[in-house]
């Protein structure tokens, strides 16, 4: 038996029991075999492909809720200034108002004290008057009470007329 | 002397096994180099007064087929599986088991079958002439008083290769059986052998032949590359015959993947190798000469890439150990044994190397051959 010469039997039952083995092998084994690794990569695939899309459609999601967000915030501004302004407005209005009224109130104040001193001072004048008049007799009947004083008085009014 | 050898190789491919531990292996080679030579030599007398230890024989039975397993001791006391001896002869098939010939190889002991007699001459049946008593030959080397029948019988690589057949079968019926039940990915041992089936398909089959071609090679692929591999492995069993290392088996599996070239060759890849175009028409018939003997040589490679690893492993492990009795001392074994070892376990690497590169080129060889080439 020589190391580099193929014995023909050796050969035949080589060729023969590995066609056999193969074929076989293909029907039962590496069919199934293939088969079944191949549906499982799919699925996983599938599986990925899927979760992907998930993640992609939560990213959307996510991307809208913070679009919302946004936008709440935005108005929530728009109407927390506007609420400012129309407050300071408001304050504004009420301020200028109620200093037209106080001005108003100062000014009839004003008004109806000036009348009253007004009134006053007429009341005054007269019971000046009145008063003038009372110590005038009061002081005139003293005065003139003789006949002396009469004369005195009457020279001295005339004295003072011719000054004047 | 040779079948003395047994023992050491099965012990030290035992120890090879469970080679986790150093300890096993410093124990195992002191433990040789103490025991006297003489064990081994006088366990053989018979042969001691013929023949000095000649290690050519002895490696030469190694790696070499036989007409029955022999795993160890000599003579009549050997133990040996007996297989049976198919011959077709000019007067029809003659089947008996190799046992009848009582482990004779020298062409000695005769078996008498259906009126014909049969000699084991050096592992190659002949068929004796009528006069003969043995067989016997000129200067030449060419028989002078037989004849050769074809030999078809199931010998030691025939039984191991089945063997090999066996394990597949189990194998991979298991994990179809695995994905025929349930449809999530198998455990354990049936993971591996997915994750090697997913290699060949994903590494070798792919790339090389190209994503819509490669599943109708698949099966020749998956099967080649297990076989060989398996078989490779098996082959560094003590005791185990050298399936891969013959030449007729690498022979046979070459001629599978020529097989496959020449049926599934197209039109582009016969049109390159016969008839190239773009260039001189005269150059055209040398150069189709070339491309033949280039579509031929390429299986031829193969072959002889996977004889030449498997048996050149066997033959420097066998070497390694045959040194012992070269130099006649038990204390060379302290040497020789952990190289043997580490031979061994190189071995492995080469058994599955062997067998990735056989595949990988079958699969280049067959997606050269099936490419779509778009084109001048």
């Amino acid at each position: 038996m020589d190391l580099i010469t193929p014995e023909i039997g050796l050969l035949f039952w080589q060729t023969i029991v590995f066609l056999i083995l193969m074929l076989i092998l293909a029907k039962f084994a590496w069919k199934p075999i293939l088969g079944a690794v191949r549906t499982r990569e799919e699925s996983i695939n599938e599986a990925l492909a899927s979760a992907e899309d998930a993640r992609k459609e939560m990213q959307n999601l996510k991307a809208d809720n913070e679009k919302l967000l946004q936008q709440a915030r935005a108005e929530r501004d728009e109407i927390l200034k506007e609420a400012r302004q129309l407050k300071e407005k408001m304050i504004a209005e009420a301020e200028g108002e109620a200093q037209k009224k106080a001005d108003t109130i100062v000014a009839k104040a004003k008004e109806s004290i000036e009348m009253e001193k007004r009134a006053a001072m007429a009341d005054i004048k007269n019971q000046v008057a009145t008063l003038s008049i009372e110590i005038a007799e009061k002081v005139i009947g003293k005065e003139l009470s003789t006949e002396e004083k009469q004369h005195q008085m009457i020279d001295k009014m005339l004295n003072d007329a011719t000054l004047n | 002397m040779h079948p003395n050898l047994e023992p050491i190789i099965l012990s030290r491919t035992g120890t090879m096994i469970a080679h986790k531990s150093l300890k096993i292996i410093v124990t195992f080679t002191l433990a040789l180099a103490l025991l006297p030579f003489n064990a081994f030599a006088k366990a053989d007398p018979q042969a001691e007064e013929s023949e000095e230890f000649n290690p050519t024989d002895m490696i030469m039975h190694h790696i070499g087929d036989s007409h029955g397993w022999h795993f160890f001791g000599e003579g009549d006391s050997s133990f040996t599986l007996p297989l049976p001896v198919i011959l077709f002869t000019d007067n029809g098939v003659v089947t008996f088991m190799s046992s009848e010939f009582h482990h004779d190889t020298e062409g000695q002991y005769v078996v008498e079958k259906d009126g014909m007699r049969f000699v084991n001459y050096h592992e190659d049946i002949y068929k004796l002439d009528a006069a003969a008593e043995s067989v016997e030959f000129d200067e030449k080397h060419n028989v002078i008083n037989a004849s050769k029948p074809w030999d078809f019988s199931i010998t030691k690589n025939v039984a191991a290769m089945l063997l090999t057949v066996i394990l597949m079968l189990v194998f991979f019926f298991g994990l179809a059986g695995h994905h025929k039940k349930n449809k999530n990915a198998p455990a354990g041992f049936n993971n591996i052998l997915e994750t090697l089936v997913l290699f060949v398909r994903d590494e070798i089959a792919k790339p090389q032949i190209g994503e819509k071609k490669y599943m109708k090679f698949m099966p020749f692929l998956l099967t080649v590359f297990f076989f060989i591999w398996i078989t490779n492995l098996l082959g560094l069993l003590p005791g185990a015959a050298n399936v891969t290392g013959n030449i007729a088996v690498t022979v046979s599996l070459g001629l599978f993947t020529l097989a496959l070239i020449l049926i599934n060759g197209n039109k582009d890849f016969w049109k390159h190798t016969l008839w190239m175009p773009g260039i001189p028409t005269f150059v055209k018939p040398i150069l189709a000469v070339v491309e033949v003997l280039g579509l031929i040589i390429k299986p031829v490679a193969l072959m002889i890439r996977l004889f030449a690893n498997i048996t050149a492993g066997h033959i420097i492990i066998l070497s390694l150990i045959g040194l012992i009795f070269i130099l006649e001392s038990a204390g060379v074994a302290g040497i020789s044994v952990p190289f043997a070892l580490f031979i061994t376990i190189l071995e492995l690497l080469v058994a599955f190397l062997q067998a990735f590169i056989f595949t990988m080129l079958s699969a280049l060889f067959i997606g050269m051959a099936v490419a779509e080439h778009e084109h001048h």
